[in-house]
């Protein structure tokens, strides 16, 4: 766990991009560390996530589509909850604080859920309040990877926690599956050992994971809202900002993919859980390669090249491809887009950030794509109903293809120098 | 704490909570492991040597209620519905997915022809002449707002043994129009004496729609807006469903009866939220289930299918109701 490297934090103005990238340091503790709380913290949430239909219609007798969630209020509540968190960690410099009461607060919710009983109200509350808390983490966590490592390294060190989140990701739903096989109808063993994971993962956290005591930093005044809401007047955050909403707006979900991918096979309900396994082993394998990649060759190209993953899955599911090489097709292009393309962005972003605002415009350029992407998912829902899935799809590929297109302008190839 | 402790006696404190929390959780599971075991029901009850209510008992079994209380079955059900001729069981096997079972049974309570699909059980019905088994399952994680959880409703031909998955290719007509949209779901099936027209439940775009199905033609016209959940009398004249009444998660639901040729449409005497697809005991009554005392438990009721009387409570720690008519 105590690797070299690890707190040589850079200065804002160290032109590390110009040093020749030819000895490779050790990926720096923090990271790993890092990258071990949310392996640990994956596993607990996805687990909950995958038994919970189970639970709520088997067990509790409820109706899950009670739980219709607005999805549109969640995702403009949890943007909001993420730049809160984002400059409350900023502005007191406890980015391991902000983040571990998010990740405490989620694990608490495991236990809610076993309190909550057959309440629709406690459940629901249970819920929001886990969503509250992962958008509490989320960008101090990303802050503290991106300021714990040499900027030219932070492609790999994104790739490296990625690797790991996915794998907690694809290790949750099969552990709680196992445990339903031994203990027939124990939701309640689920949810604790959920939780137990949950706490292990703060555990982890606050054994591992140092607050950060960066002196340049604390003695600078601290960031301001006003100042928060002025990053996007700088140029080269603006261009990545922008970038990131537009590519998120051209975006399809991936819960519509394997909706068209279902329609398109009449694929047996018994594999839907897992298609997302699929990609997610995929992005697991790839995210560190193509981490190392975007550190050599610039994280635009890789970012922008992922999206062609994406337009690739349109255009397959549009050939004549038979069940299963379409399946692996899918699922491969898919993980190849979220692997070029997640951890990219914040290694692409965070340079452009200054220290002091990291959390919370990470936080902002993760609430651009949220909020591109949930118009995204409005738009081809109404292009389905309106015309049909194939004019759907193929809207999305060219409005995907032209966003690329113009993507390809509006991030110059040396985003600081031309800034 | 960080800055007070050493390396190495910050791995051992982690170690040792790690060592705290696997005990507590293997402990934990162990211990669930094995617990709640039904009890062996009687194989030798039967739909021709029992008839009367049929209901899934708390721990699992479908039991038939006589004059002499409840007498089990060997079945363990999660939903279980029985027509005059047959019955379908929907489990559910666990494993990595879990998948779920549509068994249907013949008289004597034996499968005649299994069913593996995924999904969580929601909804089974047999139709009278025992011939059309249809079914309803909960699926999440294919639904484009990630989170939440759509439906999948699948059609058996027991007679020519051809399997419908998913119904959601019927032509459907809605408003007038032909409709398609990535957010229809089908629920709750009900099917008519002739074995080709059946009802079901379509829900889009937040509203749910009672739509007439022509098995033949494979096509679905609209009839009526907030249905869910349909139940088609025996004398084939009308329908008892729930109606949203109430917008949020609270008491959102009655149940109505409505009647196919007049269209009037009557609540009935229960005025607590039913949230079942109801069973018709006979012409004149319904039955359904509630939820009961203890978590996760229901009770299983019965009122006049015309507006009038009363409640009344059937059976306590049951649901899944369905009348073995004698014949």
């Amino acid at each position: 766990m105590y690797l070299a490297a690890g707190r040589s934090g850079p200065s804002s103005t160290a032109p590390a991009a110009l040093e020749p990238p030819a000895r490779r340091t050790r990926v720096a503790s923090t990271v790993v560390a890092l990258g071990a709380v949310s392996l640990v913290t994956d596993i607990s949430s996805e687990m909950v996530t995958a038994v919970l239909p189970l639970y709520f219609v088997l067990q509790l007798g409820l109706n899950p589509l009670q739980f219709g969630f607005l999805d549109g209020l969640y995702t403009g509540v949890s943007a909001v909850v993420r730049l809160a968190g984002g400059h409350l960690a900023d502005r007191r410099q406890r980015h391991r604080l902000v983040a571990g009461s998010g990740y405490a607060l989620s694990a608490l919710c495991k236990l809610g859920l076993l309190f909550a009983g057959g309440s629709t109200a406690a459940l629901s509350a249970t819920l929001a309040a886990d969503r509250v808390g992962k958008g509490v983490r989320t960008a101090p966590r990303d802050a503290m990877i991106s300021l714990s490592c040499a900027e030219r390294d932070l492609g790999r060190a994104f790739g490296v926690h990625r690797a790991m989140d996915t794998t907690g990701a694809l290790l949750g739903p099969l552990a709680a599956f196992a445990l339903l096989w031994l203990a027939v109808d124990a939701y309640d063993v689920v949810f604790l050992v959920s939780f137990c994971f949950g706490l292990f993962g703060v555990v982890l956290l606050y054994a591992f994971v140092p607050e950060r005591s960066s002196p340049a930093v604390s003695a600078s005044r601290p960031s301001t809202l006003r100042a928060v809401l002025r990053l996007p007047a700088v140029p080269a955050f603006r261009r990545v900002l922008v970038t990131a909403s537009l590519l998120g707006l051209v975006s399809v979900g991936d819960g519509f993919l394997y909706l068209v991918l279902q329609k398109r096979l009449d694929l047996d309900t018994v594999y839907f859980p897992l298609l997302p396994l699929g990609s997610a082993a995929v992005y697991l394998l790839l995210a560190v390669p193509i981490g190392r990649a975007a550190d050599r060759v610039g994280r635009r190209i890789p970012y922008l090249c992922g999206h062609l993953g994406l337009l690739g899955v349109c255009l397959v599911l549009f050939s004549p491809a038979p069940g299963w090489p379409l399946t692996v097709c899918v699922l491969v292009l898919l993980g190849t887009y979220y692997a070029a393309t997640d951890g990219v962005l914040m290694a692409l972003g965070g340079p452009v950030v200054p220290e002091e605002q990291r959390a919370a415009g990470l936080a902002l350029l993760q609430s651009g794509q949220a909020v591109g992407r949930l118009l995204a998912s409005v738009l081809f829902g109404a292009a389905w109903t309106l015309w049909s899935m194939q004019a759907a799809l193929a809207l999305a590929a060219a409005g995907l293809a032209a966003g690329l297109l113009l993507a390809r302008f509006l991030l110059p190839a040396h985003p600081r120098e031309s800034g | 704490m960080t800055p007070t402790l050493s390396p190495r006696a910050r791995l051992g404190a982690v170690a040792l909570a790690a060592a705290v929390l696997a005990a507590f959780a293997v402990v934990y599971t162990v211990r669930a492991v094995g617990r709640d075991r039904p009890a062996a029901g009687s194989s030798h009850l039967t739909l021709d040597n029992t008839p009367g209510l049929y209901v899934r008992t708390a721990d699992g079994k479908v039991a038939a209620l006589g004059e002499r209380g409840p007498r089990k079955t060997a079945l363990s059900c999660r939903r279980f519905y029985a027509s005059g001729t047959g019955a379908v069981c929907l489990t559910t096997k666990p494993g990595i997915p879990p998948r779920t079972q549509a068994i249907v049974l013949d008289r004597s309570l034996r499968p005649r022809r299994t069913v593996t699909f995924g999904g969580t059980p929601n909804r089974a019905r047999i139709s009278p002449s025992g011939r059309m088994v249809s079914w309803t399952v909960f699926v999440s994680g294919d639904s484009y707002s990630g989170g939440s959880f759509s439906t999948r409703s699948g059609i058996l031909d027991t007679r020519t043994g051809y399997l419908i998955k998913n119904v959601e290719t019927l032509q459907l007509t809605l408003g007038g129009r032909r409709y398609s949209a990535s957010d229809v779901n089908y629920w709750g099936i009900t099917f008519a004496r002739d074995d080709n027209r059946f009802y079901a439940t379509v829900a889009t775009r937040g509203k749910t729609y009672l739509v007439e199905g022509d098995l033949k033609a494979w096509t679905a016209r609209a009839l009526r807006e907030n249905v869910e959940c349909p139940s088609l009398s025996p004398d084939g004249t009308r329908i008892a469903y729930k109606k949203r009444v109430r917008d949020g998660s609270s008491d959102p639901w009655r149940l109505h009866v409505l009647d196919l040729r007049t269209r009037r449409d009557t609540p009935l005497a229960e005025t607590r939220s039913v949230d079942d697809q109801a069973a018709w005991l006979d012409d004149g009554t319904v039955a359904y289930a509630l939820p009961g005392r203890a978590r996760g438990s229901s009770d299983v009721w019965s009122v006049p299918a015309d507006g009038t009387g009363k409640p009344v409570r059937k059976a306590r720690d049951a649901s899944s109701p369905s009348m073995n008519a004698v014949r």
